[in-house]
Order: structure tokens, then sequence, then C-alpha cells
């Protein structure tokens, strides 16, 4: 690892500032993202500046009865939370799926949003990466690409957006509260994360001198139930191959309301509003579920090792439905 | 006298095992400093036939007398001891542990947070210790498997761990054991199943879960 200047921030200004006009400059919070890639030297921060004593640890309820979340609330205590567990047990149930115990007690909310792709290229900088270094090459998109992402793919960059919280946070339709050079400012999960197109090295719409400080999470649509779904090879401790977080109302047997993301398939967390139109005012069985997710997987393009994910996708979501409209 | 912080060279000289001594530890690890030593005097003493003749210096002691650039004082609060240390900040709390402060019961496996073999508490919560900098945590209580124990007995958990033989090699076993000592103190449900999942964060090459969930879940029903 390369050597670097390391400094501790009390607040969000002198956090701001310490990243103001500074090129080469990271912060670090749970480390688990940033320290992981330093190792690898994917990424080389000349100066390091340590949040974790920034006051943005509270999970607090909102006015309208949504959840304001701290940046640095760590994973293993937001899973934990009894208001978290009570009215969003999604977020819940995705934050437990991911990592291990240990990760999830350094890890933070702002840090799991931020985390980057497990693709083996990225991580080795023995291969050219057009996201390490833009312009370089895709050596997955011919190469080995099993955990490779099969939705918003370009021809440039194929790496899959490994986060599960961020997953069920897009089915809450959680927003995003940045601080920076020019303010404050909010912005829709939805909108946060970029597709790779010819710029897989833009992930999301920050920019030099922001800040994450907290995310919102509106309040819960009456009658909703929940449930995230993972698959993977392993039973734990394991990105996931497909997964997907479902928030549906039903009124009697019919769907009312559905919000629907994809996990483990798409270049970003995967909102599918193709699902939701599919779903909402039908009625809630499997056969209108695997159209729904037939809907989802429509603009799949899969890779040579990649391609089993589409027709996993779709049964992980075909399952996910059923699981949680079945809880009665 | 006012106590000012000890500068690197100083850290090396009191804290390198010194094989001249057969006093204080006698440890593996010196032993086998001791065996290397023992060789590369023998190997590098025909190449300094120009140099006046010197006693043959471990290669921990080639390095005293180099301030370390960067290197960054610091107090570390470990198993209730305060340790004064220079490290530079790109130093992991588990590099620290290992290299620096010779606690070396915590453990190397894959140095990227995919093993939990470097498993530590701090304050009170497990972590790992490889994805973090030693700098980040002057004014934590970090406590290691050296300190798990109290007043010379063994923590309830290392006990169970010896009564149901919950470990092998014992690689993984430190790290084991921390993760389980603080799982004790977290939500995790009754049965089995949720020990495994509870404590999927440590992996066992040898394959010794068995035992290990049998020896957690006693640890977790004693009074």
């Amino acid at each position: 690892m390369e050597a670097f200047q390391f400094s501790q921030v009390n607040t969000v200004n002198s956090a701001l500032e310490a990243v103001r006009s500074q090129t080469e400059t990271k912060f670090v919070a749970g480390g688990t993202t940033l320290i992981d890639l330093m190792k690898l030297n994917v990424e080389t921060p000349k100066r390091v500046v340590d949040i974790n004593s920034l006051p943005l640890s509270q999970i607090e309820s909102t006015a309208d009865g949504g959840l304001k979340i701290g940046a640095m609330v760590r994973n293993s205590d937001l899973a934990h939370d009894p208001t978290v567990q009570g009215r969003y047990p999604v977020l819940s149930e995705a934050l437990l799926s991911g990592a291990s115990p240990q990760l999830r007690n350094m890890a933070t909310t702002g840090g799991n949003l931020l985390q980057r792709t497990r693709c083996y290229y990225f991580r080795d900088t023995a291969y050219p990466c057009n996201k390490r270094e833009p312009g370089s090459g895709c050596p997955a998109i011919d190469g080995f690409n099993r955990i490779h992402a099969i939705l918003g793919t370009s021809d440039h960059c194929i790496a899959t957006h490994p986060s599960d919280m961020a997953v069920a946070m897009m089915a809450l339709e959680a927003v995003v509260h940045i601080q920076g050079a020019n303010g404050e400012r909010s912005v829709a999960l939805n909108d946060f994360y970029l597709l790779p197109g010819s710029t897989p090295h833009r992930e999301n719409v920050l920019v030099s001198g922001d800040l994450i400080t907290y995310v919102i999470l509106p309040p819960v649509a009456n009658g909703a139930r929940a449930h995230y779904l993972k698959l993977r090879d392993r039973a734990s401790y394991e990105f996931a191959l497909a997964s997907a977080a479902v928030v549906v109302s039903l009124s009697g047997n019919r769907i009312q309301r559905a919000r629907i993301a994809l996990g483990g398939v798409g270049t970003k967390p995967w909102r599918s509003i193709e699902a939701e139109h599919a779903l909402e005012g039908r009625e809630a069985n499997e056969h209108n579920f695997r159209a729904a997710a037939e809907a989802a997987l429509k603009g799949a393009k899969p890779r040579h090792d990649n391609a089993f994910k589409v027709e996993l996708a779709k049964r992980c979501l075909t399952r996910a439905l059923t699981n949680v409209t079945q809880s009665a | 006298m006012a106590k000012r912080d000890k500068s690197m060279t100083e850290i090396a000289e009191q804290e390198q095992p010194k094989p001249a001594e057969t006093s204080g530890r006698f440890t593996r690890r010196s032993f086998l400093t001791q065996l290397g030593t023992a060789s590369l005097a023998v190997t590098t003493v025909p190449l300094l036939h120009s140099a006046p003749v010197q006693e043959p210096e471990p290669a921990t002691e080639a390095i005293r007398g180099a301030e370390v650039p960067g290197a960054v004082p610091m107090v570390l609060n470990i198993n209730g001891k305060e340790h004064h240390v220079a490290l530079e900040p790109r130093v992991t709390l588990l590099d620290a542990l290992r290299e620096n402060l010779q606690l070396a019961g915590t453990k190397k496996g894959c140095d990227h947070g995919q093993c939990g073999a470097c498993t530590v508490h701090i304050n009170g919560r497990r972590v790992n210790s490889c994805l973090t900098f030693a700098i980040m945590h002057a004014g934590d209580k970090i406590t290691t498997i050296e300190g798990l124990g109290q007043n010379g007995d063994l923590h309830p958990v290392q006990a169970a761990f010896l009564e149901h033989d919950g470990f092998q090699c014992g690689y993984c076993t430190s790290g084991q054991i921390m993760s389980a000592a603080a799982l004790l103190r977290e939500p995790c449900g009754q049965d089995d199943a949720a020990v495994r999942e509870c404590m999927s964060g440590n992996i066992c090459r040898c394959g010794a879960y068995d035992n290990i969930v049998a020896a957690v879940q006693s640890a977790r029903r004693s009074p």
C-alpha cells in the first residue's frame, strides 16, 4: 500500500474543508471497501480523511413517519434497530444477508452505497480496466464473467454493483442527502447511480468534495409487505448471483402497489419499473409473478459465463413475490 | 520528567526479541528468529570482508537507528494497557498488533476481510483488524485473544473450545473465539443454524465447524 497523509475530522464542515479543492483525497469510514482496495493498489489516495467521529450516527423517525438514517450508522446497528425491524424489515433482511458480522460492525450506510464492484479484473491492476483506467479496455466482456451483470451493461463495462442494502433501499424509494462545495442537495437513490455507458469510472452523481450525510426512507405504504431473497453459491458470507427486494401492497388478492429491485444482476442496484407495471392491478398468483419477472429481465444481455443469471433472476423474483404474498 | 513519545528506534529496541538474551520471553517466534539470524550471519560474513568485524546482527536489529519516515506517534489501548508507538498511517491494526507489538495471537489469514482470522474487539464489538488502520483507533479499547481471559482464568468461550475440541490446526481459532465471545452480547437465534449464521464470518479450512458450534452453544448456555 502506498503511503498517504492521514487526518481526522469531527464536524461535517471540517470534513468538507478537508476535501475542498483537493484531489486524490478520500474519506475513510468503516474502511471495508477503501482499505481492501488500497491493499490492491486499486485505490491510491494521497490523503485519507477519517470521518468516523462525525455526528451522523443517528436513526430517527421523521415527522411524516419515515426514517432518517445517518451516513455513519453501522450496518449492524441499522439491521438490528427496532424501528427498522418493525417498519422496514426488508432493509434489515438485506443487510443481514450481506458480508459478515465483523464487516457489518464496521461498514456504514454511506460506505455501503458507495462500495465498489467485485469484478476480478477491476480488483487486479495487472489487467486493463475501463473503470480504473478509462479507455484501457474491459477484459471481462470476453473473459471470465460469471459474476458480472446482465442489466445496464455497455461495451465498456459489465461490472455488477454488489450491495444488498442498496437494493432494499431502491425498493423502499430512499433519498440520499449530500453536502458539498455548493451546499446541500438530495437525490433519489434511483437517480444516484450512473450506468457505465462509455464512462464506467463514474459510478454515481457525487463529485469531488461531496459527502453523503444521511438517507431518508419515506413512510411505509399502507399494508405493504416486503421481502429480500438472495441467491448465491454459498449459504452465507458471499455476494449475490441474483437477489430481489419486493415491497407489495395487496387489496384482497389483487396487487395494489409494487416496488421491485434486483441485485447481483445490474451494473447498479436495479429498480424494475417494468416489473412493477406488470404487477399493479393484477391478481397475486405465480403466473403473474413470472410474467413480471419476464418483463424485468426483458432487456438482459447475457455473456458467456453469466447467461444462467437470466433464468435465475426470473425465478428469484417469482419466488420472492410468492414468499411475500403468502405470508399472511 | 515529562514523558515524551518514544521514537521508532526506541520502540524497535524495546520490543524486538533479542536472541542474545536468555531471560525474557522464549517463544516460537524468538526461536525461529535466532535460527534465521544464525544462517544469515554465516552467509553474509564472507561478503563483509572489507568491513570491520562485527557481532552478527539479527535481521530485526538491522532497522535499529533508521527512523521510519512518516511514522506518527499514537497511543493504543490494548487489553487494558497503553502502548506508545509510532506507526505510519497505512499500518493496519492487524499488522500493528503482530509486527509492532508482538501480540501474534491475532492471525493474518486473507488480509482482505474474507476469513475472520484477524477478528479482534474494538470497544467490545468484533471487527476485522486487517481492514482498519491502527491510527484510526487511538481512543478505542482494543481487545485481542491475549486479553480475553481475566486474572489468569480462561474466558468461558476459551474453556468451551477446549472442552468441545473446537479446533484442529488452530490457525482460525483465535478469530473464532474472539468472534464467539462478542456473539454472546449480540442478538442471535437459539438454534445451531442461527449460530452458524452468526459465526459465518469466520472460516475454518480444517472444517472444525461442528465442534465450534457445539463450543459456542455451550458457552451461550453456561451461566
